[in-house]
């Protein structure tokens, strides 16, 4: 039986309640977008012209802000400038012009590695798990299903604030403080319950006959799940990876508690990039749009299994 | 010998039985149909042959070998469900080979193209093997479905309803052809439906089930002639077979413990005026199919559905005068019992 139910409205949209739609979108994406573009402004934008009020607009482009985020710099006398050798490079050149020299690479490099290697590693374990547990939720008559499943949901239920303590004290006693692997523990758990029930509602739509044929021509249950059920669940894995990501990339909370140096995240490091005299925020501001790199590309890249793994309970094939 | 025997199968899911006490044997080269109501147990004894259920009691035998406990890979056996046959990330092609490429069976990718282009010709899907599998009609989906079946040689294939998704031409032109492609080849089927048309036309024996139990194994005439009871006899014939209680017919060759009368189409002969020998009826409703007109009858509270040729001009409010030619007795556990020889032909 070929089931096609789609949704669509009883009446066309007129021309001119498409042009109020196309205008409230339009309106919503330029709120939305306009606290991103002044960010990466502000990024090419100099200190001084930063904090400028009224904000300016139309300013000089500069690098300052990228060149100060990947450096440490101190202040010299005139007179100590003096007696160095010539700067070598652009960015040498730019900083001296400031009276300073480069002291040394600043961490946003080895910061932004570990945010890259604690975000995905996590979201590869939670969409691993949230994988396998799903489909034994899904296929399996799991003693207590339902109280197991309610269980994995309860686990995010309460802030992270109120467990943060103990997590802590966890952590502590457990040697994982200020450790990747201790990171990528803790946002794989976190991660799992949102994956275990993304993953077991996609897991529920795929038809069983499809791995049973695969058992019945001779594969092991095993192997079905890897040539069959796996192939289909794409779109799930797509989407609910995205979603893992964006939480282990963003998170804040415990990376400030758990984190100081080793293993120390993105969003822990941004807002204390001190310049002379307080915050540097075009440095900030250029680490910000740096930070948002990796979740844009991601989220592309994947964008057509998530558009259609959003879409997948309401649409059947 | 038998390739698959079912040995005093049961299976229940919680509390309900799907199949009690079933025992059912599948000669070699046999085309076997199991027919009843959804939720009679056909399927599940399919999916208790093929590994996908375990029984609760009893053996399953495939090759005289006891399968029981073994997982569905190890038993050789081939599947066709009634829907979602198909892999949809694979085109035709990978659908086809897929069984001969699992670990149980691999084979030579020669061999497999070889096979495949065989089978694709038998089902007239060869011009499609380079097509993913959705991009195919329902019933070159469900051609392929078969054709996964067929490019193995399994001890006995087990095809769960292939036909019912499909409509009524396909459907009929499909069971031609599989009747065709079992002949030829020789296979044995286990087929299950709850189309007795599909049942009466391919099968060499069809076992009725109804609530988990096998209640009659037999040949089609069998079956249609001398069903065991009335619930077998009530599934086969269209319009289906009318049950009359016996007093309403009095006399002929009515044996004495028969409560119940069941009347087919070709047992009732209608004469067309109210002063025949038998009893009298009064035409409720005339039915149209175009060949032949459905007539449904009155006979004192009763009714009755029989056939009439078209160009027999009755209509609502006539009356007629019915006479019976060997009719099916029932006694009062709906049980057959045979007519009195001496009293034959009223």
């Amino acid at each position: 039986m070929n089931l096609s139910v789609t949704a669509h409205s009883v009446a066309e949209p007129t021309a001119r309640s498409k042009r109020i739609a196309s205008f409230v979108v339009v309106i919503y994406a330029l709120v939305t977008i306009l606290p991103l573009v002044w960010i990466f402004l502000t990024g090419f934008k100099t200190p001084p012209d930063s904090i400028a009020y009224p904000p300016k607009i139309l300013f000089e482009p500069s690098v300052e802000g990228y060149v100060n985020l990947f450096t440490t710099r101190s202040r010299q006398t005139p007179e100590f400038l003096e007696s160095l050798p010539p700067p070598q490079t652009w960015y040498e050149r730019l900083v001296r012009s400031r009276n300073m020299v480069i002291g040394g690479p600043s961490k946003v490099v080895p910061r932004f590695a570990n945010s890259m290697i604690i975000a995905f590693g996590s979201t590869f374990l939670a969409v691993c798990f949230g994988t396998i547990a799903a489909y034994a939720f899904s296929r399996f008559r799991v003693p207590l299903a339902d109280d197991l499943l309610f269980f994995i949901l309860s686990t995010r239920m309460m802030p992270p604030i109120a467990v943060a303590v103990p997590i802590y004290l966890m952590f502590r006693n457990l040697g994982l403080t200020d450790t990747k692997l201790g990171m990528i523990l803790l946002y794989t758990a976190v991660n799992v319950s949102l994956a275990v029930w993304l993953l077991k509602g996609f897991m529920d739509e795929i038809p069983r006959e499809y791995e049973e044929a695969a058992m019945v021509d001779g594969y092991s249950r095993l192997r079905a799940f890897f040539k069959v059920v796996l192939p289909q669940a794409t779109t799930g894995i797509a989407a609910t990876a995205i979603f893992c990501l964006i939480f282990a990339w963003n998170e804040y909370a415990f990376a400030v508690l758990l984190t100081s140096g080793e293993a120390q995240t993105m969003p822990p490091f941004i807002p204390f990039i001190i310049g002379e005299g307080g915050q540097d925020w075009p440095a900030v501001a250029a680490a910000t749009t740096l930070f948002f790199i990796p979740i844009l590309l991601f989220t592309i890249l994947l964008r057509r299994h998530l558009l259609r793994g959003i879409t997948f309970g309401a649409v059947r094939k | 010998m038998a390739e698959v025997a079912l040995v005093d199968v049961s299976k229940s899911f919680g509390a309900v039985d799907a199949v009690r006490n079933l025992s059912l044997s599948i000669a070699n080269g046999e085309f076997v149909v199991l027919l009843g109501p959804t939720g009679a147990g056909k399927t599940t004894t399919l999916r208790l042959i093929a590994g996908l259920e375990r029984p609760d009691r009893g053996n399953v035998l495939i090759q005289g070998r006891i399968v029981t406990e073994a997982v569905p890979a190890e038993r050789d056996v081939a599947f066709v469900f009634q829907q979602y046959s198909l892999y949809p990330h694979l085109t035709v092609y990978d659908n086809l080979a897929f069984p001969l490429r699992s670990p149980a069976r691999r084979m030579d990718e020669q061999l497999v193209r070889r096979r495949i282009h065989q089978v694709a010709e038998l089902l007239h899907v060869e011009q499609k093997l380079g097509n993913r599998a959705t991009a195919l009609s329902g019933g070159e989906m469900q051609r392929v479905a078969i054709g996964r079946a067929l490019v193995r040689e399994p001890a006995v294939y087990l095809m769960d309803e292939p036909l019912s998704s499909l409509d009524a031409k396909l459907r009929a032109e499909l069971r031609l052809e599989l009747k065709r492609i079992q002949r030829e080849l020789g296979t044995t089927i286990l087929y299950v439906t709850h189309d007795q048309i599909e049942a009466m036309t391919m099968a060499d024996r069809i076992g009725v089930m109804n609530e988990g139990v096998l209640i009659q194994l037999g040949t089609p005439r069998e079956i249609y002639e001398r069903p065991d009871n009335a619930y077998v006899a009530s599934r086969l014939g269209a319009p289906a077979i009318n049950l009359v209680p016996a007093e309403l017919l009095a006399g002929g060759a009515m044996p004495p413990n028969a409560r119940t009368v069941g009347l087919r189409t070709e047992h009732i002969r209608m004469i067309c005026s109210a002063d025949g020998p038998g009893p009298v009826a009064q035409v409720h409703w005339v039915e149209h199919l175009g060949d032949q007109n459905h007539v449904h009858l009155k006979i004192a509270s009763h009714s009755l559905v029989t056939l009439a040729d078209p160009a027999q001009q009755l209509k609502a409010g006539d009356r007629v005068s019915l006479a019976f030619d060997d009719p099916l007795y029932f006694d009062q556990a709906g049980n057959r019992v045979a007519a009195n020889e001496s009293g034959r032909q009223a």
